[in-house]
This record gives C-alpha cells, structure tokens and sequence, in this order.
C-alpha cells in the first residue's frame, strides 16, 4: 500500500495525465470531464476548510458557487451585449476577463459568507445545518423568480472569458489553468491546516471549551474558516460556469450542496486531498454509471454507503497507509 | 493581607427553586493555595463554571486582578489571566500532547490569525509548549495523541496547557482525580512549587493532598460557605465536622 502522501500525489496526477491522454486520443470531451472533475474538487477543497478541519456541516455552500456563477454570468452577459450594468449610484462595464471576473466571484462569496456565518454560527448542530440549507434555498428560489438574468431558464455566455496569454476555448489550455489555481488553492489550505489558525479551528471542532479556554474565540475561528471556505468555493462557481459558459439556479440548489458533502466524505473527511479525490470519483462514476442506467445513482448511493459503513477514512483512508509520524 | 488576585463577591445562582450558589465571597491572594471543598452537590461545579464565565451569576461580581470581568466571557476571563484545569478532560483528543500545548503557546500570544506560517515551526511557541510539558513531565509523551494517553497523563497535560499561559491565577477542578499515590504525591509537590508563581484556587476531593497543600480552605455545602480557614482551623470546626460526618473522613 502506498503512504497517504504518495497516494495523494499519485491521485492528483491522475487528472492532468488523464487530461494528456485524452488529448493524444482527441478527445475533447474527456479533457472537459476532466476539467470538470477539477472544479467540482476546488469547489469541496473550499468546504473541506469549514467542514473537515472547522467541524462545520454547511449545506448551504452552493450559495457561494452559484454566486460565483452568477458573477461570471452578470459580468459577462453585459460585456457580451454591450450594455453597462446601471445600479444607480454606479454603471458597470461588463467584463470578459477571468482575473477581473474571479476577484468579483470571491469577493461576493466572502461577504455573503461573513454575512451568513455570522447568523449562521450561532448555532451548531443540526440548526446549523438547516440554517445554512435555508439560505441556500433562498438564493435558488430568489434567482429562480429574478428575470434579468434568464430566471429558471439561466444564462447563457457566448464564448469563454478571457485569460491572458491563453486560449480559454482550447479545452487542454482550459484544464491547464484550472488545474493550476486547483493546485495553488491546495498549497494554500495545506498551509492554512498547519498554521497556528489550523491548530486553533482544529481544536475548536474537537473541544470548543479547551479553545476558549486558552483565551481564542471559538466563534471568530469558524467565521474566519466559513469566509475563507465561501470564498473558494466561490472561484469555483466562476470557473464552473465558465467551463459550460451557461448559468442557472441550478448551482444554488441544495442537491449541489449535497455533491460536495458527498465528494468530501467518499474522499475522507478533514484530509486536504480527500474532496479531489472524491470528485474524480464521482464524475468517473458519473460518467459511466450514467451510461448504464438513467438511475446511476443508486449505484453511487451504494458506493456512498459501502465507504460510510466500512471506510471511515474514506477512499483515501481505505486505499493507503498512514504518513510516518512527523509534526 | 495583600490585595487578592481573584475576588468573588457574594454570588449566587439559583435554578428555579434551587439555589446553586447562595452569597458565596472567596477570596485568592498571591501566594496561596485556597482549597474549596465540600460533599456531591454543594455546588462547587456550579460555582467555579461562574468564575471561569461558562454561566452568569444572578448576583455578585468576580474581580480577576482588580478588574470586574463579572460580564466577559471565559476566553476574555483566559486573556486576563485565569488559567483553568478541568476535572473532565476538555483537550483536543485527536491532537497530540505537543500540539495540545502549542494551542496554549497560540493562546497566550494571542495570535491565531497567522495562516501561511506552519505553528510547529515557531520555535518561540514550541519553546513555550516544551518547557510547559517538561514541567508536568510529559516530553516523552510530546508525540502520542491525546486519545492514547492514560487518565493521569491527561491531567498532567492539562496543567500543562494553563501553564502554556502563564496566568496570574490558577484555578483548578480536582487536578488529582485518576492520578494514584505516586501521581498525586508527585502533583502535591508541583503545586506545592507552582503557588509561588500563581495563587491557585484548588477544588479537590482527595482530602489528604488538600490538608497537605491549602494554606486556606473554604468549605462549601448546599451553596453556602459555611467556613473559611487554615486547615487546622477547619479541621477543628464542628460544623465542618457536621456537614462532612458519614461522608468523608478529614484527616
């Protein structure tokens, strides 16, 4: 059996060298599933943060990719019409470039996380969990009712926004940046797991009195965890919108909510890897159990329950070994 | 006498009918070990909850170094020098010991809004956490994760982490419990050292470590402190005496 480590580096590698062969084949649809597979991963790598190390069980977190969604939509969708955003006090030129694009998704996200998380934090639990849920039905049933931007019927962009110095529509340079933002935003959260902020929400999933008791916030700690997870989760809804250049409630509704979770816990919980190799597992599944049966899910709802009840640690936890003991 | 570092003045707690705590003053002065004791039920879990700031008195207030932090919460009450040891272990179970105790060190720097940096690299933090845990005799546990250590290895960690801290006042839930002859012999003389460099306030069922260690002892019983004095003192008090027949022998 591999070590955890060297399992994580192989798994991670899978999608490139998945993308590559697909690429040699020309088969451009395998690269955008493959594309695909790495957003929904950033998308939970975001959720991962409040849920696996902060303890907390957000199934509201599609609030954050439908914005991010939304920002990509609204943005592109007046850059592509030729008509500013009138807001009143301010007029909005639409914009076709990611960078500007991203920077929006995450900073909506991070503010409608800080907003949420600071109601939603005040309960823990089972509450949290509604509470987090009703939000996200909120957005989904605002978006649903709000015609400007398509309504229930969504949005469509055109052609993909820019990047510089790339051609986004070149499906292998797509998956390129991608998967470059994927893997700096896990360097990141690996990071953020050993530092002393990691230690503190850690601790405060596991004993919120011992946090308090060595004088930190508990409350602060999950705030600053739950932004930083919306966030995230948040560039991942502008990709993922830009990766299908069309927009709908969808990317609010509860079931997306729900896929993260599942990613999170067929990979293993709190492992900053497991929510990567979770969601190239379930779109592997996805894409082939699909093509069996129109009721794939079933099959995936065993597999779901086959790791529940006999891998706690999930596939990952299943599949290696632990790392040698260091700190 | 000096001013005392910790100052609870006549609080009281009733729920519903029961009154928890009724009118209880205490006082801590630098230098002390005060023990409070007192048979199942006096209140004495009720009592020390409202010092730390787990639960609002109805009346009172509790002065922590001159300042009223009756309103604040515990981890403000933490900040302004109360270091808690609790008589359930609340650690991180997962954690090891070290890391257990660098939570401590990050407490007492009052800095966990680093992210890039990794904690354990932070010589100044771990310097802290080590020597906290040498002090308990716990460095050759560092590495073994709290779920893996015994009852009397977590007490001891325990300790460790208040120590992290560096508080100005000790306040401590049945340090003892689980720990043995050996243990309790070995933490009756560390705390025996420790009151120098903080007053700790000692609630404790092992009345031999307590008659050994107290410089004063309050009793406590149904909410009420029914005597305050040098353990001669309560030794010789035939209320104490009456409150405590048939439950426990004093020593």
């Amino acid at each position: 059996m591999l070590r955890e480590r060297t399992f994580n580096i192989v798994a991670f590698l899978a999608l490139p060298l998945v993308a590559s062969i697909a690429l040699a084949l020309d088969e451009p649809f395998i690269i955008s599933l493959a594309t695909r597979a790495a957003i929904l991963a950033l998308a939970a790598v975001g959720l991962n943060l409040a849920l696996g190390l902060g303890g907390l069980v957000s199934l509201g977190h599609a609030v954050f990719f439908g914005l991010g969604g939304y920002a990509m939509g609204i943005l592109a969708s007046h850059a592509q019409s030729y008509v500013p955003l009138d807001l009143g006090f301010i007029v909005i030129e639409g914009t076709k470039s990611m960078p500007i694009i991203w920077l929006v998704a995450v900073v909506v996200s991070a503010a409608t996380a800080l907003l949420i998380g600071l109601l939603a934090l005040r309960t823990a639990g089972v509450y949290f969990i509604m509470i987090t849920l009703a939000f996200g039905q909120m957005f989904y049933y605002f978006t649903i009712s709000w015609p400007a931007y398509g309504g229930e019927d969504g949005l469509s962009i055109y052609v993909r926004n820019d990047f510089p110095g790339l051609n986004t529509l070149d499906p292998i340079q797509f998956f390129g940046l991608v998967f470059a933002v994927l893997a700096a935003v896990l360097w990141v959260m690996g990071r953020i797991e050993r530092s002393p902020f990691g230690l503190a929400l850690g601790a405060a999933r596991q004993n919120a009195v011992r946090v308090e008791t060595v004088g930190l916030s508990p409350f602060r700690l999950r705030l600053v965890a739950f932004v930083i997870s919306g966030a995230v989760t948040g560039l991942a809804g502008a990709l993922f919108a830009d990766l299908n250049r069309f927009v709908s409630p969808t990317m609010f509704s509860w079931q997306m909510s729900g896929e993260f979770i599942i990613f999170i816990v067929l990979g293993g919980i709190g492992r900053l890897y497991g929510p990567v190799v979770g969601a190239c597992l379930f779109v592997l599944l996805e894409h082939l159990l699909s093509g069996i049966s129109d009721f794939w899910l079933i099959y995936l709802g065993t597999v779901l329950l086959l790791v529940v009840l006999f891998a706690r640690g999930g596939v990952i936890g299943a599949l290696s070994k632990p790392d040698a003991t260091h700190d | 006498m000096t001013d005392p570092l910790l100052d609870i003045q006549a609080l009281s707690k009733s729920f519903g009918a029961l009154r928890a705590t009724a009118d209880v003053s205490l006082a801590l002065v630098p230098g002390e070990i005060h023990a409070l004791i007192g048979p199942n039920g006096a209140g004495k879990s009720t009592l020390i909850q409202q010092i730390a700031g787990g639960l609002a008195p109805d009346a009172g207030r509790v002065i922590l170094d001159g300042r009223d932090v009756t309103g604040l919460n515990t981890a403000d009450r933490a900040r302004l020098g109360l270091g808690r040891t609790f008589q359930i272990s609340a650690l991180a179970m997962e954690n090891t010991v070290l890391q257990n105790a660098m939570l401590g060190s990050v407490g007492a720097a009052r800095n966990a809004w680093r992210f890039l940096q990794p904690v354990m690299g932070d010589a100044r933090l771990r310097k802290q956490a080590e020597a906290s845990i040498e002090r308990v005799g716990l460095e050759e546990a560092a590495n073994t994760p709290v779920s893996a250590l015994s009852h009397g290895q977590r007490r001891l960690l325990e300790v460790a982490v208040a120590l992290t801290l560096d508080p100005k006042v000790f306040l401590m839930d049945e340090p003892m419990a689980g720990l043995g002859a050996e243990g309790t012999a070995r933490m009756t003389d560390f705390l025996g050292d420790l009151r120098k460099e903080a007053p700790i306030l000692l609630v404790e069922h092992d009345m031999d470590a307590v008659f050994a260690l107290a410089d004063r002892i309050s009793v406590l019983v149904s909410g009420k402190i029914i005597a305050t004095g040098t353990p001669d003192q309560i030794r010789r008090n035939d209320d104490v005496r009456t409150a405590y027949l048939g439950d426990e022998v004093l020593p």
